[in-house]
């Protein structure tokens, strides 16, 4: 680690001046990309500054059906809610419990990381990224590799989720890391089906066509014939692109199955 | 007394409470006053010219007390890193030992190789020092592909075709005409793939110089202080072997890669010297990924042939095997002695020839990795075996048991130079299939694929050579070293024992199993034993611990130790009780005058050896103070049938282990949980090679698999409950009738998963480590 200064603001105003008077700044939340960077020296901030003192970033709210998750809300605080069960299960998935309860939900969505969970609910859920500045809807907020509809000290300070009437989250873990190698959410609402990949592309997505088929017949069987285009998507070790385009489909039909025994039980 | 915590006992380990309690004291929880930070400047090319090395940046850095380079090293006389296993080639020919030095001089050959050194007062200043250390590469063309390696550039000009050495053992006209009669054969192409041990403690060292005495101390990670201490000494040329003492505390783990002689810990014992404070250097984990040994990484075409009722006539096997880019200390043994001398595996096959030829890559040194050779060899011979049996439509544990070498058999010698001493492989595959529920296998497969999933069962019946070793059978096939051990008991003047071994803790539990063979030899309380180990200050020459050789030849020294104990307290006792020493008898802690009441506990014989007050100074010195030397006269050969059942998941191609079986033989066991424990941890790695462990290089050499974000460690939720039991035939030739269990799991499960996935998938061949993706490609392409 190279030495840096380190701030712990207590607004957001406050954080987004540090950043700006920083020759490179770096926000910290918490911490589970960041502090391994640092420790292996491949980034070197002038400063980092810490939001988990920021005034009304934490915490779990209801309102008009919809949850309002606060930026700094850990993992294991999400998995233990039970306003959205598919959002609880999906935290509860994410990484071991160290990460759970260091991890957070603004840290996870601002980095759009490929393989994060998050991602994948903020697309399929209908939701909202809240910043110190303004609103911006799910579907507008992941732009590509690590890249976000944020501006340069744009702080993210919560995420409003729309609750589904049905919903599923279908992850294959990397066997290494426990990320999502692909990750699938299918969520219903009434009529229609928002479906969230991550994972697979270079950041998280809405498959479009799966949705078109599951809205017109929801089962499982519904996809087999759903086109998946792989040529975007990540490789590395573990799976290749079209290994993963397959396992969207998979993943897919095992949610959509999930929801289906719900609903049947 | 004893029965509690004698032989035969699972007694808690007396280790346990320091190591879960966060107090047991590893290299890195030593600090010396004055102490100062290595950290080593790493080469970032898989292979370069190593023109200057500009150190006036690192050295001007703030807090950097000094930079080294090779050349510093070798101008003061530091020799090269040996390999200690002479090879030689089926023509004669010395095996190829490339110069080593401990840093890069003139080429650097594999991400990760040391080229420079730099001591600071903080770790901070001595990183930021290394990243100023300015080399000057010029990059050259990697050799990493192992199948290509002897039809690329040289790496080294003193081997043409990076050839190390064309091994070869065995009777290859015999093996032809084998072939030439047989009615079946079965071909196989294998790929052994490299392993990276990740020991959860990193490799460390801390070394320090007395300039009054003029010595030097090194504390260091080692499986061996005492070989590591005769290296540095004598080849190396750190210091005169009396002036260097090796201190190896606790250790967390070595699976091998801690029995070699590395760069780090000489550059920092010479640097201490050098420099007159002390020097410490830990690792971090993407270090030890890039620059501890690796294992395993082998290419192999084996073929089998049979007569038409399932006998083995011959064994045919051409291996190639990676070496890495330098030789590290035991690399030329692993594929050859450790290897091709195992392909009899449990079988009376009666002709064998194997050929390997060890080639040098631009990859991580290549090393012993738990089983060492052992794994290899069963790998290849237990899926040829299972091949075969499906080839010829038999049932594998019939054609195995139709090939099996009889208890009536032993000893037995076989063609590839080695005497089994004793065994029954029927009893331990008849309990494994008892275990196994075999005899329900088809109705389970049938219920898998009622509900769309696929279902295998394989088996492997290993062997291995253990207790290394004899030591002039070991010398005369090229080892540096002997491979006796030493084990001193010295009893206090009140009666507790404190016991020192030659032979090196990293887990094994020497505190306890030792402390239990005290207690039941000499009748001592297992709470007042006290084992000591890891220091060449306190014990004599040794050789520490791999192979599985802790118990069988570190332990046979310690009891014969306790014989001479006893063989002495019986004079002591026959004066005090003024009666014939043949008249005197030893047991659970008392000297007894036969048919008398005349006695004497094992306390009271120590107090007159130490207050000798009455006692025969004349004919006897005081005191009770024992030491053994023990040099093994075989290996020993623990054996043993693994069952495996998988579930596969045709849709993503997981692979579920279902059940586990593993029934061995090691000999008498001293303590049955220490075994258990042992072999689930052999088991995990051996699972993990098959499944999910992979080292993997791409062509330009650059480490991919370099962190737990890409290499798959086994985890508790990837493994099955295992259901281990034993057999036993006790060996023939070592006082305690032990064989070893360290490295078993590891060598007999990894065929054994690998022969029940490919019976899931109806395949023949399916490269390690079978991921979800390798299984849905070979499902897809069945």
């Amino acid at each position: 680690m190279y030495a840096f200064s380190y701030h712990k603001p207590a607004t957001a105003q406050e954080a987004a001046d540090l950043m700006a008077s920083a020759d490179e700044g770096a926000y910290l939340a918490g911490g589970m990309t960041l502090v391994p960077t640092l420790k292996q020296r491949l980034a070197a901030p002038s400063d980092v500054i810490d939001l988990t003192g920021i005034h009304g970033l934490r915490g779990i709210r209801t309102l008009d059906g919809k949850v309002k998750v606060g930026a700094t809300t850990r993992h294991a605080e999400v998995a233990a809610n039970e306003h959205i069960p598919v959002l609880a299960d999906l935290a509860g998935r994410i990484g071991d419990p160290h990460v759970r309860n260091c991890g957070t939900l603004g840290g996870s969505v601002a980095n759009s990381d490929p393989a994060a969970d998050y991602p994948a609910a903020v697309v399929a859920l209908d939701a909202t990224v809240h910043t110190n500045k303004r609103a911006i809807a799910g579907d507008e907020f992941f732009k590509g590799l690590f890249e976000t509809a944020l501006e340069d000290g744009e702080i993210v300070t919560a995420v409003d989720f729309r609750a589904p009437s049905a919903a599923a989250y279908a992850k294959f873990p990397n066997p290494a890391s426990r990320y999502a190698v692909v990750g699938v959410l299918v969520a219903r609402y009434g009529d229609q089906v928002r479906v969230g990949v991550t994972g697979a592309g270079p950041c998280a997505f809405r498959a479009a066509n799966i949705e078109a088929a599951l809205a017109a017949d929801f089962r499982p069987g519904a996809v087999d014939d759903v086109g998946i285009d792989y040529g975007d998507f990540n490789a590395d070790l573990h799976a290749s692109a079209e290994y993963r385009g397959h396992l969207v489909r998979v993943l897919a039909k095992r949610a959509v199955a999930q929801i289906g025994s719900a609903d049947s039980g | 007394m004893t029965a509690e915590t004698g032989i035969g006992a699972s007694v808690k380990r007396k280790e346990d409470a320091r190591f879960i309690t966060g107090t047991g004291r590893y290299t890195d929880d030593v600090s010396a006053p004055g102490q100062s930070y290595a950290v080593f400047a790493r080469s970032p090319h898989a292979r370069a010219k190593l023109g200057g090395i500009d150190t006036s940046a690192a050295a001007a850095s703030d807090g950097v007390v000094a930079v080294f380079t090779g050349a510093d090293l070798q101008a003061d006389g530091i020799g090269d890193l040996p390999c200690g296993w002479m090879v030689k080639s089926k023509d004669g020919s010395d095996m190829v030992q490339p110069p080593h030095p401990p840093l890069a001089i003139e080429r650097v050959n594999y991400v990760g190789e040391p080229y420079a050194v730099v001591v600071a007062e903080t770790l901070e200043a001595a990183k930021n020092g290394a990243e100023a250390v300015q080399a000057d590469f010029e990059e050259l063309p990697a050799v990493v592909d192992l199948k290509n390696a002897a039809a690329a550039d040289s790496i080294h000009d003193a081997a043409p075709n990076n050839q190390c050495y064309d091994w070869e053992l065995g009777d290859g006209a015999a093996t032809d005409a084998a072939f030439e009669r047989a009615h079946h054969v079965t071909r196989l192409h294998i790929v052994n793939n490299r392993l990276i041990p990740n020991a959860i403690e990193p490799r460390a060292a801390l070394g320090e110089y007395d300039a009054a005495a003029g010595s030097y101390t090194l504390h260091t990670t080692s499986q061996n202080p005492h070989l590591e201490r005769l290296v540095l000494a004598a080849f190396v040329n750190v210091a005169p072997e009396a002036k260097l003492r090796v201190i190896s505390p606790d250790v967390g783990g070595g699976f091998g890669s801690k029995i070699f002689v590395y760069a780090e810990e000489t550059a920092v014992i010479w640097a201490a010297g050098k420099l007159r404070r002390p020097v410490k250097w830990r690792a971090e984990r993407s270090e030890s990924f890039l620059a501890d040994a690796h294992g395993r990484d082998h290419v192999t075409d084996a073929e089998l042939a049979l007569a038409e009722d399932g006998e083995f006539l011959g064994l045919r096997v051409r291996t190639k095997a990676n070496m890495g880019a330098y030789l590290s200390t035991f690399a030329s043994s692993v594929p050859t002695y450790l290897y091709g001398t195992l392909l009899a595996g449990q079988y009376k096959t009666p002709a064998i020839h194997v050929q390997v030829q060890a080639l040098f890559t631009n990859t991580a040194p290549v090393d012993a990795y738990r089983g060492a050779g052992r794994p290899e060899a069963t790998y290849v011979v237990e899926r040829l075996v299972e091949t075969a049996a499906r080839e010829i439509g038999m049932d594998p544990s019939d054609l195995r048991r139709r090939n099996f070498i009889q208890p009536d058999d032993f000893p037995y010698e076989t063609p590839v130079a080695l005497t089994y001493d004793t065994g029954d492989y029927e009893a331990s595959l008849d309990k494994a299939l008892a275990h196994a529920d075999y005899a329900g296998f088809a109705a389970r497969k049938a219920a898998s694929e009622a509900s769309g999933n696929k279902r295998g069962i394989g088996f492997s019946c290993y062997i291995e050579a253990c207790g290394l070793a004899p030591s002039q059978v070991a010398i005369s096939l090229g080892a540096g070293v002997g491979l006796f051990e030493v084990g001193e008991v010295r009893v206090d003047v009140t009666g507790s024992v404190t016991v020192t071994t030659g032979s090196h803790s990293h887990g094994q539990s020497h505190e306890t199993t030792f402390a239990q063979i005290i207690s039941e030899k000499l009748g001592v309380q297992f709470e007042n034993v006290t084992v000591l180990h890891g220091d060449t200050g306190r014990s004599d020459y040794a050789l520490g611990t791999y192979g599985s050789r802790s118990l069988a030849v570190g332990g046979s020294a310690i009891v014969k130790a306790t014989e001479k104990i006893v063989a002495k307290g019986k004079k002591i006792a026959a004066h005090i009780l003024e009666a014939k020493e043949d008249q005197v008898d030893f047991a659970d802690g008392v000297f007894q005058v036969v048919d008398s009441n005349q006695s004497l506990t094992f306390g009271e014989v120590a107090f007159a050896a130490y207050v000798p007050a009455n006692y025969p100074l004349e004919e006897l010195e005081p005191g009770l103070s024992e030491k053994a030397f023990y040099d093994p006269p075989n290996f020993t050969y623990p054996a043993g049938a693994h069952i495996c059942e998988v579930e596969v998941d045709p849709q993503t191609g997981v692979v579920r282990i279902e059940k586990f079986v593993a029934v061995d033989d090691f000999g008498h066991i001293v303590n049955p949980m220490i075994v258990e424990g042992q072999v689930h941890g052999g088991l995990a790695q051996g699972i993990g090679q098959a499944l999910l462990e992979h080292g993997v290089y791409d062509e330009t050499g650059q480490l991919l698999s370099g962190s737990y974000m890409d290499y798959t460690m086994p985890r508790a939720d990837d493994l099955p409950s295992f259901l281990v039991d034993t057999t036993t035939t006790p060996c023939t030739h070592n006082p305690l009738g032990v064989k070893g269990c360290g490295e078993a799991g590891a060598i007999g499960s990894t065929a054994a998963v690998m022969n029940a996935v490919t019976n899931a998938l109806g395949v023949t061949e399916l490269p390690m480590p079978a991921t979800p993706e390798t299984v849905w490609r070979a499902l897809r392409e069945a």
